[in-house]
């Protein structure tokens, strides 16, 4: 296991957005997390990366306590993340974004007289990212000015330039189109693979995304863990599809 | 016209000044270096970073009280010791105020860096004894290089060597700033500024950058106080107060804070608008207020935006 959750319990106030959700990620799994709104997986999701610190229970990354200690360091222990709702640096290009992550994964960031033009190690590995998501003839173009769909893709590919070896992806495909959804998927999958990232972690809403590329689902519901097991299994499983699932995807 | 030739004959305009321009405006000159170079660390902090301080006329004054200080009560003449003591006490103040201070964001940061200002100006003010109080503190007329100049009349000792040793100042400062904005370092506060929530989850450690910057732009403006020292021979609690920091952040935005110039023209035009406006009008600040309400409505790329695209952009078309 290169991830454990256990016991995780999150109050907010009174409410309690978690209770008890244990799970355990091993090395190779590409695991969905999904749930109606309001299951908490976007709690869990920002438990897991270390934004919020649980009210009870605790996060372990190899062996190693993790629980709330903050995006940055578990950036830096090998834990990577995209958002549900877009995030770029508007005023940076695709290149400057990229560099940015890898100069955080080099460890370069304290160089303050270096020049960044000059820094070929931190170039080459945010132009292989670029290339690697299809943002390579866009590396001039700042955040701003790049489509919805290409907005996503350089989030994503932003978490991919920390060569992590965990990443987790919130609503990955969010925002869009159909038709880019699949080439999304495949794109990440594929450099998932380039890269050597060993686990992938995604919350997402489209069954035809979770159904045809998870390993393993986890289906949340009300903060608690309802299900968790492989794709078949969850189809299977009549209280995931009457709570969570919904007839649509029963009829697939 | 490029912007490596208008800095080109900028340059070359202020070398040639002193031989050419009636000595009123050379002298002006010194008050627009001087901040010019507090204003390039004012703005890694705002335009870099995100962080609009309220309050950096307190290393202003750090600044400028250092070189007080050394040269009218320890008897230290040497320019350079001044500067170097300066930067080293400015980084010193500004260690404790900045890991508080960079703790907030926005409005709760400006407010806390004016708290930590008034402080500053309420001691110089009150401790009489040790600061002159309001009559201020001579700041003795420093050696420089090593040189003793007190053969020189005033006039021309400010007119010459004191002017071009502020402009290699403001030179060497601009060399090391323009060094640290294209750096990793400088790429980190840019992520910062952008999107602090997606630099954290980047690995880059948002408080601690924003310390590191509010640390080097302490430096640079009392690097910048101790440069306004000499000029009036004289340093009191008004250069700590408020409203210098005021005016130095209505620079920053007159000049256009997204421009890596922009600060520095925002000098330039405040001290020759200030001087103009005030020997045609008493009442200068409500010209400079209408001036700032124009700015930010109109052109609130300040008079650098009005040409210039943002640094990223420029930098990335290079």
């Amino acid at each position: 296991m290169i991830l454990r959750a256990e016991g995780l319990r999150k109050l907010y106030g009174e409410f309690c957005a978690l209770d008890g959700v244990s799970l355990a990620i091993s090395a190779g799994e590409f695991v969905s997390i999904i749930g109606p709104n309001g299951a908490g997986k976007s709690t869990l999701v920002n438990v897991l990366t270390g934004v919020l610190r649980p009210t009870a229970g605790a996060v372990t990354f190899r062996d190693r306590d993790v629980s709330g200690i903050g995006p940055a360091r578990l950036a830096r222990l090998g834990i990577a993340r995209s958002f549900q709702l877009v995030q770029v640096f508007p005023d940076l290009t695709v290149l400057e974004t990229l560099q940015a992550a890898v100069v955080s994964r080099l460890g370069h960031g304290a160089r303050l007289f270096a020049s960044l033009a000059a820094d070929r190690a931190v170039r080459e590995g945010a132009l292989e990212v670029a290339e690697l998501f299809g943002l390579g003839r866009k590396r001039h173009v700042p955040a701003r000015h790049l489509p919805q769909g290409d907005k996503k893709l350089l989030d994503v590919a932003s978490a991919f330039a920390l060569r992590p070896q965990i990443i987790l992806l919130d609503e990955p495909t969010s925002g869009v189109s159909t038709a880019d959804k699949t080439a999304i998927m495949e794109t990440l999958v594929s450099a998932s693979k380039r890269i050597g990232v060993q686990a992938i972690i995604q919350v997402e809403h489209d069954m035809d995304i979770v159904f045809g590329y998870s390993d393993r689902i986890i289906a949340l519901h009300e903060g608690r863990v309802l299900a968790d097991g492989p794709p078949a299994a969850i189809e299977a499983d009549r209280r995931v599809v009457d709570t969570v699932i919904g007839r649509r995807a029963r009829a697939r | 016209m490029s912007g490596r030739l208008v800095l080109a004959l900028a340059l070359g305009a202020t070398v040639l000044a002193p031989l050419v321009a009636p000595t009123y405006h050379v002298l002006l000159m010194l008050p627009f270096m001087a901040y010019a170079v507090a204003l390039l660390g004012l703005n890694l902090l705002f335009g870099y970073t995100g962080l609009v301080s309220f309050g950096h006329a307190l290393f202003l004054g750090v600044g400028a009280y250092t070189g007080a200080f050394l040269t009218s009560v320890f008897k230290v003449r040497s320019m350079e010791v001044i500067l170097v003591a300066a930067a080293a006490l400015g980084a010193l103040v500004a260690a404790p105020v900045g890991a508080l201070c960079v703790r907030y964001v926005k409005i709760y940061f400006g407010m806390l860096t004016l708290a930590f200002g008034m402080v500053f100006y309420t001691f110089v003010l009150k401790f009489y004894r040790l600061t002159g109080g309001d009559e201020g503190m001579p700041f003795l007329r420093p050696t420089l290089l090593g040189r003793s100049i007190d053969g020189l009349p005033k006039t021309d000792y400010l007119a010459g060597p004191y002017y071009y040793y502020s402009l290699a100042v403001l030179v060497l400062a601009t060399l090391v700033m323009w060094r640290i904005v294209h750096s990793p370092f400088g790429l980190c506060l840019k992520t910062i500024r952008d999107n602090p929530t997606k630099a954290e989850t980047l690995g880059i450690g948002v408080a601690r950058y924003r310390w590191c910057a509010f640390v080097i732009s302490a430096v640079y403006a009392a690097v910048g106080g101790a440069l306004l020292g000499p000029p009036t021979g004289n340093v009191d609690p008004t250069l700590a107060y408020w409203t210098q920091s005021g005016n130095i952040v209505f620079m920053t935005l007159l000049g256009g804070f997204a421009s890596f110039f922009g600060p520095v023209l925002g000098a330039f035009v405040f001290i020759y608008l200030q001087d103009w406006v005030m020997s045609v009008v008493p009442f200068w600040r409500l010209i400079f207020g209408a001036i700032l309400a124009a700015i930010v409505i109109a052109a609130p790329g300040g008079l650098a935006g009005l040409w210039v695209r943002r640094p990223s952009v420029e930098a990335s078309s290079s």
